[in-house]
């Protein structure tokens, strides 16, 4: 469950398989080196004539401007919206469904009241997912009553509602074309992977483009993020049915409709359910980042919470954001565990099959009924608890006393100042003096020698197309912030890693604290890391580290634990000390995992780092950030691409797994 | 079990059915003009939406207006926080029906209100903004000298940070504020690196902390703000704005080399709205204040710790005089 619960670190585990070799092996064995040499001969060819025709900085000659096309789109867009077919007839009524659906939802919830909301979801969570998670979703629900926050939850559960059953439906249609088809499997993996590592900062703009602020956009941005891994874990699941099963279907003259209905579907209902799962959790973590493109909600509490400055109201809203997450995480997570385990569903016979449901749209009727009578729709407003004003007085003293002045160790101010200095600065300077061509083989080798041919080429083409949109040098910017928070993720989170792994009373104490770290909103970081950090590069990339930690921290408990019990008993017996093993033993074999940790950590490091763009992190972010605010197609446009180029690489470049291999790797 | 599998996939085609029919049903022209949200009214009221921008000042705008409308009209307001341009595009599409404080966007009037006639001016808001390069009033009292861009290279060294490396660094908020800085900075020939913070939050908190300090510091700021309350500021005089340097920039934005100009706040209404708003419409066509009554309201919500919609009642238990002058004649 705690994998469930680490949605991107999950989504990028299920697909990845274990890697064959690490780079520092696979280095030292005969394939690697003769990559290397055939490299280092290409290069001592190209590199002269490159560096005499073009020189170090990325040549104009090879660059394409594109702000006047994407201007005349932008144009042509907003000249068109009110008229041409393909907004009236088609994209106008998707707008008009999907503000249809949400408001239908929200109705329904409204009409129900705060106690049949409560009442129904509490109910709900029993029936699928047992007592101790109804308690949680009961307990959840009344926190966010109480926080004065009940008509912006009932807005953001209408719109996850719609959001999440889109992106199901889409998803699991993409995923079932691909299970039944080799030939769309082929097409669509690389069309998920690419989806899997984009930031979803970088897309908003052109969805806004089109359907204007508001929920449609919103909601469609959110279906965007949130498919992939429903597709992916249906074509898993469709793939990965037992051919023996299907042999006895088909003996017995099944058609291939009933074949897939009546034996394929069932088979996978583990992993169709564990694609909802994933598909909820990425759509709760789009709440805020849709809300800077008009989703209402919780999340625009959020972001209005911040335009003010004011940290603890952003917690207030933030907080029903978490435990929605939590709620639903687990309810979906325990009922698909309770579809492996079927004694599990025991219990009296009046708590299973159709008398359950109708017993809970009984009790549910009933209680809303109830608060119906007594008078209170929307959560009573004498109940409220304020936790602003705690919150920022916190905030004020941590500033008061960290900021600066701390004797001996300095004050947060000076870390920040420092870590620009001696860190981001040089590395950004050197990023940008490193002749475009040394970037590009520097890419090309990482990529060959962690993967195939193919790896590398993708790599690189991204790259290029950097480069050739003429965004090289923010983009070298944005690179060197992702691999300094890179670093300090991987020193901190493998040291927790390490930590949790030796004592199992340390992770259970860890354990809540990473699952609110994951879901807090990442909007919710920024202000106070500015209040510690000063306006720049350096909060951006402490945020980036705290959003990434608790991804690389589960990967490397969880890799260390996995280390074959035999193996350590044996070193045991040959008289290790802790050091030893911990050095010979366990992070020789969990390298896999350790691996993975840095592949999903670069990943979620480059999805903040942008965001960072908010607080001064300047790059790319501010780009994209500059374009949504400004309507300004061609800067935002470039950016988002850029940002996304930049994400393949440094995916491709971690990613040791060699994709082709693997029968079932969706 | 095999229940529990069929009652999951029979919601998810009921849902896919209910979703499909929504969209057949409604064959023909959809009108991307009416696009409301789908939060709005939910209770079966008369109800309006506003659009918030980042900045306090159009925080406090909307508060009183909502706190007006809700409590003394009868209506239900909604708020949608967009960023000033986007704001323009909701408002021309009916997602949102006013905006209660524009600093001037000469290009999206042209589109909207003069061409496409999907938005109708409502006049001025009452405030007149003003858009500068300020120092807080600490340094520019030992160093009076620095209120002046002539001098302000003398200065570059001591407000050096990481971020401007060995230039001096000129802060800069929210990308989507209207800024000339670069070309400012360019064409006077100053030693300074623009730093945008990013968000006028992160702007504010940074110039919180460099006062809690004392220390020097340059930034992109305007009129009216609470802030000033709090860190009173001076403002840096810049080469004075003309209508003459005003033309040449509106056709190239990178040859602006004067100061900027004093802005009467202005408000926007969908069309449709303005027609057709009833007394809501009438209601934000009086809307109007002073600086001195928006930055009460401001100061309470950014710095009182209070909830725009308390700052608003306070505002609005305290200055009866002024809004029942908004309120449409029955």
């Amino acid at each position: 469950m705690s994998t469930a619960s680490a949605p991107p670190a999950a989504r990028r585990g299920l697909g990845a398989d274990a890697p064959k070799a690490g780079p520092v092996k696979a280095l030292l064995d005969r394939r690697g080196l003769a990559k290397l040499l055939l490299l280092a001969v290409a290069a001592a060819v190209l590199v002269p004539l490159l560096a005499a025709k073009y020189g170090a900085a990325w040549p104009s000659s090879l660059t394409v401007d594109v702000s006047g096309p994407l201007g005349r789109t932008s144009d042509w867009i907003i000249n068109n919206r009110d008229s041409h077919w393909l907004f009236v007839y088609f994209l106008g009524h998707l707008s008009n469904a999907v503000v249809l659906s949400v408001r239908a939802v929200y109705l329904v919830l409204l009409a129900l009241g705060w106690t049949g909301v409560t009442a129904g979801v509490t109910l709900l969570a029993w029936r699928v997912a047992g007592v101790r998670i109804a308690a949680t979703a009961l307990l959840s629900f009344l926190v966010s009553g109480a926080l004065g926050m009940w008509v912006p939850t009932m807005q953001t559960l209408a719109l996850m509602v719609v959001a999440v059953l889109a992106s199901v439906v889409v998803g699991a249609l993409l995923g079932l074309a691909a299970g039944l088809s080799d030939r769309l499997f082929r097409i669509l993996r690389p069309v998920l992977d690419t989806m899997q590592v984009l930031p979803a900062f970088a897309y908003l703009l052109p969805v806004v483009l089109v359907f204007g602020i508001g929920v449609p956009a919103a909601l469609l941005a959110t279906v965007v993020y949130a498919a992939p891994p429903m597709a992916r874990l249906t074509a898993l699941g469709l793939r990965g049915a037992d051919a023996g099963v299907l042999e006895a279907v088909s003996s017995l003259g099944a058609t291939g409709r009933q074949r897939l209905l009546t034996a394929r579907l069932p088979l996978a209902r583990k992993e169709l359910l564990l694609g909802v799962n994933q598909t909820i959790m990425m759509a709760l973590s789009m709440v805020v980042i849709a809300s800077m493109i008009g989703a209402a909600g919780l999340g625009d509490r959020v972001y209005q919470a911040l335009a003010s400055v004011d940290v603890g109201a952003a917690l207030a809203a933030a907080v029903p954001i978490v435990l929605l997450a939590i709620v639903m995480d687990r309810t979906t997570a325990a009922a698909g565990a309770r579809l492996g385990a079927d004694s599990a569903t025991g219990g009296p016979a009046w708590l299973r099959g159709w008398r359950a449901w109708a017993g809970i749209a009984a009790v549910t009727a009933v209680v809303a009924l109830l608060g119906r009578l007594a008078g209170s729709l929307v959560w009573p407003g004498a109940w409220s608890v304020d936790i602003a004003h705690p919150v920022n007085d916190f905030k004020a003293w941590m500033v008061d006393h960290l900021y600066s002045g701390v004797p001996v160790i300095g004050g947060t101010a000076d870390w920040a100042a420092h870590f620009t200095n001696w860190v981001l600065n040089p590395l950004r300077d050197g990023l940008t003096a490193l002749p475009w061509y040394g970037t590009l083989l520097v890419v090309a080798a990482l990529a060959w020698l962690i993967g195939t041919w193919r790896t590398a080429l993708t790599a690189v083409l991204a790259m290029a197309a950097i480069g050739v949109l003429g965004v090289w040098k923010p983009s070298m910017n944005t690179l060197s912030q992702v691999l300094a928070a890179l670093a300090v993720t991987l020193v901190l989170g493998f040291g927790v890693g390490i930590l949790a792994a030796g004592s199992k009373r340390f992770e259970a104490f860890l354990r809540p604290v990473l699952d609110v770290m994951q879901t807090m909103p990442q909007f919710v970081y920024l202000i106070p890391v500015v209040a510690l950090f000063a306006v720049g590069r350096a909060p951006a990339a402490a945020a980036a580290v705290v959003y990434a930690l608790p991804a690389v921290i589960r990967i490397t408990t969880q890799g260390l634990r996995q280390v074959d019990p035999a193996a350590m008993e044996s070193a045991r017996s040959l008289g290790a000390t802790r050091w030893q093993m911990l050095r010979q033993v366990q992070l020789p074999l969990a390298r896999p995992a350790l691996l993975l940790a840095v592949n999903q950590g670069v990943v979620l490091v480059l999805a903040v780092v942008i965001i960072g763009g908010l607080v001064g992190g300047g790059a790319l972010g501010y780009d994209v950030v500059t374009g949504l605010a400004t309507g300004d197609l061609a800067v935002g446009l470039v950016a988002g691409v850029a940002i996304v180029c930049l994400g393949l690489m440094l995916d491709r470049v971690t990613q040791p797994t060699e994709r082709r291999t693997t029968g079932k790797g969706a | 079990m095999s229940r529990t599998r069929k009652a999951v996939l029979g919601t998810t085609v009921l849902a896919g059915t209910v979703v499909l029919s929504l969209s057949l049903s409604a064959c023909g022209k959809a009108d991307m003009t009416k696009q409301s949200s789908p939060f709005a009214a939910a209770k079966g009221s008369k109800s309006v939406t506003l659009s918030v921008q980042t900045w306090v000042g159009a925080q406090s705008n909307v508060a009183v207006a909502k706190y007006l409308l809700e409590h003394k009209m009868g209506y239900h307001v909604d708020t949608v926080q967009v960023d000033e341009i986007p704001a323009w595009d909701a408002l021309s599409q009916g997602r949102v029906d006013a905006i209660l404080e524009d600093w001037g966007h000469p290009d999206q009037e042209k589109r909207y209100v003069k061409d496409k006639k999907t938005i109708t001016a409502g006049g001025g808001n009452g405030v007149t903004g003003h858009i500068g390069w300020f120092v807080p009033k600490y340094w520019a009292d030992k160093h009076p000298e620095v209120t002046n861009w002539k001098n302000l290279n003398k200065f570059a060294k001591q407000l050096r940070t990481s971020e401007s490396g060995n230039k001096g660094q000129l802060m800069d908020g929210s990308p989507s504020y209207v800024t000339n800085d670069k070309a400012l900075v360019k064409n006077l020939g100053l030693n300074y690196e623009v730093v945008f913070a990013g968000s006028e939050a992160a702007q504010i908190t940074q110039i919180q902390q460099f006062a809690k300090q004392k220390k020097p510091f340059l930034t992109y700021w305007y009129e009216p703000q609470w802030l000033f309350n709090q860190v009173p500021m001076v403002e840096v005089k810049l080469p004075k704005y003309t209508d003459a340097c005003a033309a040449k920039g509106a056709k190239d934005p990178t040859s602006i080399d004067c100061a900027y100009p004093t802005t009467p706040l202005q408000k926007f209404f969908n069309t449709e709205f303005a027609k057709k708003g009833g007394s809501a419409a009438a209601f934000l066509k009086n809307f109007k204040w002073t600086k001195d009554d928006q930055n009460e309201v401001s100061e309470a919500i950014a710095s009182g710790g209070l909830s725009a919609d308390e700052a608003a009642k306070q505002w609005v238990d305290k200055h009866p005089d002024v809004w029942k002058s908004w309120l449409p004649k029955k």
